[in-house]
């Protein structure tokens, strides 16, 4: 076993700053009416003197613009526990220590992240891009590895025999103590836990209770210390307070991009992907925005999520500053990994266009074209999903023969044009022929299409090839009921 | 050091010797792909096709060699067509319908967007565009996008905008014929402006090979 604690020591701050790079004085305050103390402060507040355990009212007269936050453990809790889902892209065993540290057992995974170091490397990296300020200690042990990431550490103790060692200088304050039992250690002279464990084991059981030793057996692997394992909920749901209100797609890009990191953590964790992604922006003034992602293909990939949303950030018209952003991903689908080509160059899969298209024009705006088995030329065609193939629809080809006139050949022996238009255009006619910038000149063969009795929308027409005065090969019909009139529904481009 | 060994030499480059471009996409017009630099239409490049009035045969021009296209897996994209192109004569054609994309962009500048994007994106074999601008600077970009993403770009303008020049690397001017076009080049690399060159497009597509029904209207 090894056991990596990520001690969170500001997690109760972070979770009011890491919705936007913030640079003004910010503190967490506890306790209530007079009491009411400082119990964390930001970077910017510490440049102007404020230091945490001071009286609000002195923070208040050093800091002009302080931003003050209740303390909120419920809400720190939540963070953990999405932290806790997070990591479990690197290991399947993650337990919680509340308040504020993770404990990964990573002796399965430091192989395949290639060493302990570089995966301690890549979950700093991964906590630091969310917003967290995390201390990294491993150890054997679970109560060694949050001992040593609690004192600040970087410690890597890999073996047990080593840890008396190592733990020998950590001060009493790891252990938990009561405030009596600090007192009598600290009256017989005992700093540290080496000091600690110097002292003969019968005596300090009758003297400190039974506890102490165990707490110090289980910290030194002598027994064991089963952690009860975090199960991650199936679907995702974040949001991300931010410390000012935010009106502009670019200020709204930060905090979405940490969620979508978040998102990513959570879906590697499951090795899934996701085809649609919730986000709602929440407005001071009740109401919310709500913006849905639909993708092509199963994605996780946060920087590709990112550069989408982008495109789709930009069209967005926010009514109000938002206050908060919501991430719901509901609908976790298994990720098909893609083979790489051993000799072409990577290439990127060819579904991000047709998403970063849509993100930035409407899901309507781009299409794909398939064919249906019909004979009314408008019905012929139809918008697909891209990619989706040229599928001829129909099933009720036995119906469509019978109901046309037109059955001598096959539909590929027939003259089709390039361009139809979207509504036939009514032309004008002189002398019983066809007008358009000039008389248009009929080809010899007619194509006569009579079709659609069963719904109503029937049509009779007799179809020409029709050349007009400037060239154009044009696609025109005369309605055989009716008052004949002439239309242009085509051309052959 | 004489005039053989120069030549022989890669440090002098001749405007003639069109084994220097990549090779082209076979148009389907042998006259045609004889006058093209690299044999045909170049991809990663963006051509220009000058058309008098819309619909005399610029897309029967490009038709066989979409249809080679299609048969690989990239796009075929369709940028803000002025019609609907019609899936029967694209598949008569055999133009693979599940290749083609369609992009019907609400503003000119999404118009040139989506353009730029999809000859950047390296995922579209070919680029049909119909713009509305003829801004040089947004054309030249375009260019830059055709040459990264690999893509054959193809706009279709209309044919005032011939004395304008453009940073496309090959311009063409169709003129309609009785039956076919004419196909004036007007812009190639490593060559002259040319042409024209008559193409007979009955054969292949538009119209009609007299049929035993037919009868005069």
């Amino acid at each position: 076993m090894l056991w990596l604690c990520l001690h969170l020591p500001d997690l109760a701050l972070e979770i009011f700053t890491r919705g936007a790079p913030a640079n003004d004085p910010l503190v967490v305050v506890c306790g209530n009416g007079r009491k009411r103390r400082v119990a964390l402060c930001n970077a910017a507040a510490r440049g102007r003197g404020i230091r945490p355990d001071m009286g609000l009212n002195a923070a208040h007269a050093l800091a002009g613009s302080l931003r003050v936050c209740e303390r909120d453990r419920e809400a720190e809790r939540v963070a953990l526990d999405r932290l806790a889902a997070w990591s479990g892209q690197f290991t399947s065993v993650v337990s919680r220590t509340p308040p504020q540290a993770l404990l990964l057992e990573v002796a399965g995974s430091c192989r395949l992240f290639g060493g302990l170091e570089r995966l301690k490397e890549m979950v700093s990296r991964g906590v630091a891009e969310l917003g967290y300020r995390a201390s990294l200690a491993s150890a054997p042990t679970p109560l060694a590895a949050s001992w040593l990431a609690q004192d600040g550490r970087e410690a890597c103790v890999t073996r047990q025999n080593a840890l008396a060692a190592v733990l020998a200088s950590l001060p009493l304050t790891c252990l938990g103590l009561t405030a009596k039992q600090s007192e009598t250690l600290h009256g017989m002279g005992v700093r540290t836990i080496g000091d600690c464990l110097r002292l003969p084991r019968d005596g300090l059981a009758r003297r400190m209770g039974p506890e102490l030793i165990h707490i110090l057996d289980r910290a030194l692997g002598c027994v064991p210390d089963p952690r009860p394992a975090f199960v991650a909920p199936s679907v995702f749901a974040s949001s991300l307070p931010l410390p000012g209100a935010v009106s502009t797609a670019e200020g709204l890009l930060f905090p979405v991009r940490r969620l979508l990191l978040e998102l990513e953590g959570f879906l590697r964790a499951r090795d899934a992907g996701t085809r649609s992604l919730s986000l709602s922006f929440h407005h001071a003034a009740a109401g919310t925005t709500p913006v849905r992602l639909e993708l092509v293909a199963p994605s996780r990939d946060a920087a590709y999520l990112t550069l989408l949303l982008r495109e789709r950030l930009d069209r967005v018209a926010l009514p109000a500053p938002v206050e908060e952003v919501s991430l719901h991903v509901a609908d976790p689908c298994p990720l098909a990994p893609r083979n790489l080509d051993f000799f072409a160059p990577a290439q990127a899969a060819e579904g991000m266009l047709i998403e970063r298209l849509r993100a930035r024009l409407g899901r309507d705006a781009v299409r794909g074209l398939g064919q249906v088995a019909e004979h009314r030329p408008e019905r012929a065609w139809t918008y697909a999903e891209p990619g989706s193939g040229a599928a001829v629809r129909g099933g009720s080809g036995r119906q469509l023969l019978q109901g046309s006139a037109c059955t001598s050949h096959g539909a590929e022996d027939r003259k089709r044009p390039l361009w139809l238009l979207r509504e036939p255009m009514p032309l004008e006619v002189r002398g019983e022929r066809p007008y358009l910038d000039g008389m248009l000149v009929l080809g010899r063969e007619r194509e006569r299409i009579e079709s659609g009795w069963w719904d109503g929308q029937d049509i009779a027409r007799d179809y020409f090839i029709a050349c007009s005065g400037q060239g154009v090969r044009l696609w025109v019909y005369r309605e055989l009921a009716g008052e004949h009139r002439w239309f242009l529904h085509g051309m052959f481009a | 050091m004489n005039l053989q060994d120069l030549m022989l030499g890669t440090e002098v480059w001749r405007a003639g010797a069109a084994s220097a471009f990549a090779p082209g996409v076979p148009s389907g017009f042998p006259q045609l792909d004889a006058l093209l630099p690299g044999g045909g239409w170049p991809p990663g490049m963006l051509t220009e096709i000058l058309v008098p009035s819309p619909g005399i045969g610029e897309l029967q021009l490009l038709l066989p060699a979409l249809a080679r296209l299609s048969r690989g897996n990239r796009w075929l994209a369709f940028i803000a067509p002025p019609h609907i192109p019609y899936a029967p004569a694209l598949a008569a054609a055999q133009v693979d319908l599940s290749r083609v994309l369609l992009v019907h962009p609400r503003a000119a500048t999404d118009g040139l967007w989506a353009v730029e994007q999809s000859l950047r994106a390296g995922t579209c074999s070919a680029v049909l565009a119909w713009p509305s601008t003829s801004d040089a600077r947004a054309l030249r970009r375009l260019q830059l996008a055709a040459e990264a993403g690999g893509s054959w770009g193809v706009l279709f303008r209309s044919g005032q905008s011939a004395d304008a020049g453009s940073p496309a690397a090959l311009r063409l001017r169709l003129a309609p014929t009785s039956g076919g076009i004419d196909v004036h080049i007007l812009k190639r690399r490593g060559g002259w402006p040319v042409g024209p060159v008559s193409l007979d497009l009955r054969l292949d597509h538009a119209v009609a090979v007299p049929a035993s029904a037919g009868s005069r209207a």
